[in-house]
């Protein structure tokens, strides 16, 4: 028959020599290998008491901005949901009343947001699709439960507390600051 | 009748036919946009300048161009007439132009418009305009109107193609809505903010090429490419009956007329069959309605069509595959 590849090895079934034949080198050095590994950095951190350093774009649980005055910034258009690959984002807009301009920015806000954290797979699709900055991934893990229901995270776990904001200053790339002005300059007006 | 070339391509039509609707029974890319003419209703073009088109030969007895680029929606042809659409640079450019003006006081609400998705000004904008615009002066705003109980207009969003007033005009038997004053002030306004009570009134709702006017039941309810599109008929005896079901589950969220595949209703539907029959039991379902690939509401979509298409559909996309200039895909939507 003949081969798939090239890279098949032909097997040998040579006679061991003597040194081969009573184990001890190689047993001597496997030893050696132990020793040298109980000197060396261990790979693992022992988690929870130590934390390894995330990378400043780590992309763990999602957050829902608020905008410089405390309004949500979400406006419910979709696109997230529509680019996201696991379809792990539901929402269900409303329209904004009066008196509500100080919670939401737009005149049409999220009532409901959910995503399945079990069905997400931290691709950030989200986070490039939102047209309103609302939608960040942040180094936060998401915690480990029992149930299933509980990986359904709603805007009360997503939606940042308004006197703990939520840094993701360092996830906006200097093209995204840049565009930033230029939106300024024209359409926010 | 006429023979006419129309980015190379030849074809015989009857005297008196516009270069639109010549390129239209063509086919294909070269068939200019147009945001404002609309094929069932009289005296709609010539608005929005967006289906401009060169004509590098007037006619066979006088076979100079013309000096300017025309509206290929209201310039008839002449025989032996030659015309450049997508071949001339000069169209390009100008067109792009026209979409930077179209854009200029058009708001960039999209995230918020329920139109998204289906509107033909995004289409456009995203094939022929800039990403950028120049423009630094403050946008025209606009309050919100409630026309009627059934529709909202966002004075904000129109670029005034006239259509919705046609509708009015044409289909309806007194007019009570139409555009006041002049220039850039001009506006869409009901005649003392009368509410429009006629059967027929909204369909000013699917020709509205952007999300000005839009349905009041629907608003905020979902976005387009969330809802699956049905093709379903009633027996109405005020209109025909034929509407799309826009389905989320098993709720009809939106009733609408049917469009062909340049975005246009021949059908207009009555008010009774789009606002009162949300239910599925009112309907015969036919299934679902053709989506063109290109279109965001095709994503999760899925029908049924039949092999010839689906072999003709994947020749195309070998052909693409390869390199090849390729037919725009019009083989889906008969």
């Amino acid at each position: 028959m003949q081969a798939l590849t090239q890279r098949s090895k032909i097997v040998s079934n040579k006679k061991m020599t003597f040194l081969e034949r009573i184990y001890l080198p190689a047993i001597l050095g496997g030893v050696v290998i132990t020793i040298k590994h109980m000197f060396q950095r261990s790979a693992t951190v022992r988690y929870p008491e130590k934390e390894r350093e995330f990378s400043e774009i780590y992309r763990g649980q999602h957050v829902l901005k608020r905008d410089d005055n405390g309004a949500e910034r979400c406006t419910a258009c979709g696109l997230c949901a529509v680019s996201c690959p696991a379809e792990a984002i539901t929402m269900v807009a409303e329209e904004r009343k009066k008196g509500e301009e100080k919670l939401y920015r737009e005149e049409k806000y999220a009532a409901t947001y959910e995503i399945n954290m079990l069905r997400c797979i931290f691709c950030g699709l989200c986070e490039e699709a939102c047209p309103k900055e609302a939608i960040f991934l942040t180094d936060r893990i998401v915690v480990t439960d029992y149930g299933r229901d509980s990986f359904i995270y709603g805007k009360d776990k997503l939606v940042e507390p308004i006197d703990q904001r939520v840094d993701v200053s360092k996830r906006q790339t200097k093209e995204v600051l840049e565009f930033k002005k230029q939106k300024q300059l024209t359409h926010n007006k | 009748m006429a023979k006419v070339t129309i980015d190379g391509v030849e074809i015989e039509v009857p005297d008196g036919t516009t270069i639109l609707n010549a390129a239209r029974q063509i086919g294909g890319a070269s068939v200019p946009p147009a945001m404002c003419y609309y094929s069932s209703l009289k005296g709609s073009g010539g608005k929005c300048r967006v289906c401009l088109v060169k004509v590098a030969q007037g006619s066979a007895k006088d076979p100079r161009p013309m000096p300017k680029l025309v509206a290929s929606c209201s310039t008839n042809v002449m025989d032996g007439m030659v015309v450049q659409n997508l071949t001339s640079p000069e169209v390009l450019e100008a067109r792009k132009g026209v979409v930077e003006f179209l854009l200029i006081n058009h708001p960039l609400d999209c995230p918020v418009c329920d139109q998204a998705g289906e509107c033909d000004l995004q289409n456009l904008a995203y094939e022929h305009g800039a990403a950028k615009t120049r423009y630094e002066e403050d946008r025209r705003t606009f309050e919100k109107i409630d026309i009627g109980d059934k529709i909202k207009l966002h004075m904000t969003r129109c670029i005034l193609c006239y259509r919705c007033t046609m509708v009015a005009d044409q289909l309806t038997e007194k007019r009570v809505h139409g555009v006041m004053n002049r220039g850039d002030a001009s506006e869409i306004s009901t005649y003392i903010s009368k509410a429009v009570d006629n059967d027929f009134s909204g369909n000013m709702i699917d020709v509205c090429p952007v999300g000005a006017l839009t349905d009041k039941t629907f608003r905020f309810k979902s976005r387009v490419w969330f809802t699956k599109p049905l093709d379903a008929h009633r027996n109405c005896t005020k209109c025909s009956g034929k509407v799309v079901l826009w389905m989320k589950d098993d709720e009809v969220l939106r009733v609408s007329a049917r469009k062909d595949q340049y975005g246009e209703v021949k059908e207009f539907i009555c008010n009774e069959c789009r606002y009162d029959h949300k239910t599925l039991a009112d309907w015969t379902v036919e299934g679902p309605r053709h989506i063109d690939r290109s279109s965001v509401i095709a994503q999760n979509h899925y029908e049924k069509i039949d092999l010839s298409t689906l072999k003709k559909e994947i020749d195309r996309q070998i052909e693409f595959q390869k390199g090849k200039p390729v037919p725009a895909p019009k083989t889906l939507a008969q």
